[in-house]
């Protein structure tokens, strides 16, 4: 009885947290949808979801004001965002190439500022739980689903008003038209340009509360290179997703739940060598991408820098 | 015409366009020379001349993309300013560009609705785009599904969105940019049909082509430019196909060529019951016999994808044959490699030159040395010898009449004309004993054409079998000694020279046998 007991709550326990863990990939992934469905490949995410973690972390350490410290991820990450539009859009670079300088810049500067400003590893008070009335107190379903801080939800929000905007707005169908065949948006007076500067900034600010909900809604402490290849993981749920938000989603949940199984698994200290453990996630990363990226069509334009033919 | 100033779109007519002294340059070009062209309401306008006359300029620079270095465009009489597209599809001109500009992962209606704005302000209005798609189809004739993706439709489907396209965004003047380029027989038909109705309608039309037959048969006047200048304007009625052509040039051009009498040799290619699979992995080739003959040009005719692609490829040993036999010269080379069969002397002029007949990013000199590369005098012992290779492409260049800035320029800079010729050239000068030209002019414009059959013709003076794969009829009727009808993978009849008729192949191209 009381080992049944057990397995139930651990259950709820993995179930839970995988929920809570989707959280980064979910922010990241969206945002690198946008940019992608319109074009660009932003491998610079984890970069963005760095110093989004960090700037997070430190102005709400500082100033006491979590949503203060989210703002100003959001803000860094669509500075870094507009960088990289500029870089692609403007000057034509090789998007793959482009985008890996943007990771080690942020990998770089995060650790660069950490060390700068905080020195140690300290911690926050995070965003707390809320838990929705009624909702909250089914036993189970409650706890998995609706007991989590504002930032858990915003990002399963975030999903379905990504479907929304791509599927039913006149700007997600630029953005669609620009991601397949620019030539034919200009030709109709559509800005390429324009909208992938969008995506871009958007994908960046994206990014930026990603980190920011590592740094002060989930794990609250800031440590060099905390995303640990996270933000390239969100980039190969773009392709697992099939470029479409809710196929992101059940990649994004996927990942978070073997990767809430592999902690589970160190914590009740289950005999598996924790490295292969820690592992898992990644593992899946690759077969997961060798068994589906064959079967879909990424968008035409993707990686390729837009010019009017002259 | 109608007395109306109202299209029955509901949009103004244009009652005339006018270009007064365009010109622009682009480094090292002059694209147009102080070109004068107009077009009225009600009729088609031709706008005629060879690949790189300036007709793509000068159309261009109407929609707005190119901003002319003098001159000017009046509209109805009055001086306007066309900075983008945007501005040209404000004033009522509407452009079918020649590479289709559409998505084809989005609906006929999400095509049409892109870039406009919508009756629900940031949410689209696709339901309100279609029932205006169906009201204009209903009008102008064109069927056609909003909710049918782009991806599925067919090429002549795809051409109408376009027309659609134009026609939704008001437009009164259309220019179609070679629509016909990439049309079936029947589908130019119904592009006519729907062209003539839209000028009864008070539309006005501007026709770029270089078909000749075509201008004639829907067109009411025809202006010719040549190397960027405009050589003159008449009604259609006052020329003829000759005159035309020899304006396009610059000189006499034949449309017969001289075949001359050569006398036909032994067999040096011969198939037995070939049989191979296509690429969708139906049958491609039933079971094909042939002769080909030294001194012999042996014309495949047929309707594209009934084996034509097939054939060459088994032969040139592309691809794998699953039955029969192919002897070059008495030795059987059957699923030999291609590298082999092409040792034996077997020249290939692919169907696809930009994509098999050679590498778009390699120069002019190399492109000329691919079949040769490995052997004297371009390379010893694994090193190429650069002095050699370049004095051959001097060489190929001069013979062949290569236009291009030096042979060290970049293959895919060069014209579909001038890319053929470097073929040619690679192709013919190593003195082949059998050639495959699939579709050898396909895309080139008259005075290449001529260029590029006065070379076959030349190769059978010299001997050399020649297998013509062609859906040109007129082409396969002017070059060929005898012809193989091809019909769904099977040979349906080989008809002599002097029995050949358009009549007589086009029944058996249907896959009909007389009796």
């Amino acid at each position: 009885m009381i080992s049944e007991l057990f397995t139930m709550t651990v259950l709820i326990g993995i179930l839970s947290s995988g929920v809570r863990l989707a959280t980064p990939y979910l922010y990241a992934s969206i945002g690198e949808t946008f940019g992608q469905r319109s074009g660009v490949l932003n491998l610079g995410v984890e970069g963005q979801m760095l110093l989004g973690a960090f700037t997070a972390f430190y102005v709400a350490m500082n100033t006491g004001s979590l949503w203060l410290g989210v703002l100003a991820a959001m803000i860094v990450g669509a500075v870094m965002g507009l960088a990289m539009a500029f870089v692609t859009v403007n000057l034509h670079a090789q998007q793959g190439i482009s985008g890996i300088g943007f990771y080690l810049f942020g990998l770089g500067m995060s650790d660069l500022l950490f060390q700068k400003m905080m020195g140690t590893v300290r911690t926050v008070q995070g965003f707390p739980k809320i838990g929705i009335p009624f909702l909250s107190d089914i036993p189970g379903i409650g706890d998995i689903f609706f007991n989590h801080n504002i930032l858990v939800y915003g990002a399963y929000l975030l999903v379905l008003v990504a479907w929304f905007v791509l599927n039913k707005t006149n700007l997600g169908l630029k953005i669609r038209a620009v991601g397949e065949n620019p030539d034919a948006a200009d030709s109709l007076g559509v800005s390429v340009a324009r909208v992938r500067y969008f995506t871009i900034i958007l994908g960046g600010t994206l990014s930026g509360v990603a980190g920011a909900s590592l740094s002060i809604a989930l794990l609250n402490v800031f440590q060099q290179n905390m995303t640990s290849g996270l933000g390239f993981i969100a980039v190969a749920l773009v392709y697992f997703g099939a470029w479409r938000p809710f196929g992101v989603l059940i990649g994004a949940l996927l990942f978070s739940m073997v990767n809430s199984l592999q902690l589970w698994i160190q914590v009740l200290g289950v005999p598996i060598p924790s490295e292969i453990a820690v592992m898992m996630p990644y593992v899946l990363t690759i077969l997961v991408l060798v068994a589906t990226v064959s079967k879909v069509r990424a968008p035409s334009a993707l990686t390729k820098p837009f010019e009017r033919e002259e | 015409m109608p007395e109306s100033n109202i299209l029955p779109s509901g949009k103004p007519r244009i009652d005339s366009l006018e270009l007064r002294g365009i010109t622009k340059r682009f480094p090292g070009v002059l694209a147009n020379d102080h070109v004068n062209f107009d077009v009225k309401a009600g009729e088609v306008h031709a706008l005629l001349g060879e690949n790189g006359a300036g007709k793509s300029t000068l159309m261009k620079t109407v929609y707005g993309l190119y901003h002319p270095d003098e001159g000017e465009i009046l509209l109805n009489g009055k001086p306007v300013h066309i900075s983008s597209p945007t501005d040209s599809i404000n004033l009522g001109i509407g452009m079918i560009h020649q590479h289709f500009m559409l998505v084809p992962s989005l609906t006929v209606a999400e095509n049409v609705a892109l870039g406009l704005p919508s009756s629900r302000g940031p949410l689209t209005d696709l339901d309100a785009v279609s029932k205006r798609i169906l009201e204009l189809a209903d009008i102008y004739g064109l069927r056609i599904d909003p909710s049918a993706y782009v991806w599925q439709l067919s090429v002549g489907q795809q051409q109408r969105i376009e027309i659609i396209k134009a026609l939704y965004r008001g437009a009164a003047l259309l220019i179609l940019d070679e629509p016909t380029a990439v049309l079936t027989p029947q589908e130019v038909d119904e592009l006519f049909v729907i062209m003539r109705q839209m000028t009864k309608d008070g539309h006005a039309l501007i026709f770029i082509s270089h078909k000749l037959h075509e201008v004639v048969e829907i067109c009411q006047r025809v202006s010719v430019l040549r190397d960027g200048r405009m050589i003159g304007t008449r009604p259609t009625s006052e020329t003829t196909k000759q005159d035309l052509a020899n304006w396009m040039v610059g000189r006499e051009v034949g449309f017969t060529p001289d075949r001359g009498n050569v006398q036909r040799g032994e067999v040096r290619l011969k198939l037995e019951n070939v049989q191979c699979g296509s690429d969708r992995g139906t049958p491609g080739l039933r079971g094909v016999s042939l002769d080909i003959h030294s001194g012999e040009i042996l014309g495949i005719a047929g309707v594209s994808g009934n084996g034509q692609r097939e054939l060459a490829d088994a032969v040139t040993g592309l691809r794998k044959i699953t039955g029969g036999k192919v002897t070059l010269e008495n030795a059987d080379i059957t699923n030999l490699p291609p590298a082999e069969i092409t040792e034996r002397m077997l020249s290939y002029i692919p169907e696809e030159r930009m994509r098999d007949g050679m590498i778009k990013d390699f120069t002019v000199a190399e492109n000329m040395i691919l079949r040769e590369h490995h052997k004297e005098p371009y390379s010893r012992y694994g090193f190429l010898n650069l002095k050699n290779i370049s004095s051959n492409a001097d060489m190929l260049i001069k013979k062949f009449h290569v236009k291009t800035p030096s042979q060290e320029t970049l293959a895919k800079n060069l014209s579909g004309g001038n890319i053929q010729k470097i073929v040619l050239a690679r192709e013919i000068s190593r003195s082949p004993r059998v050639i495959i030209a699939a579709q050898p002019t396909r895309g080139l414009d008259i005075g290449a054409t001529e260029y590029v059959r006065e070379q076959l013709l030349e190769q059978r003076k010299q001997g050399t079998a020649i297998i013509l794969i062609s859906e040109d009829l007129d082409e396969i009727l002017a070059l060929s000694d005898r012809i193989a009808v091809i019909y769904e993978g099977s040979v349906m009849d080989i008809v002599p020279r002097s029995e050949a008729t358009p009549q007589r192949l086009g029944l058996l191209m249907a896959g009909v046998h007389p009796e």
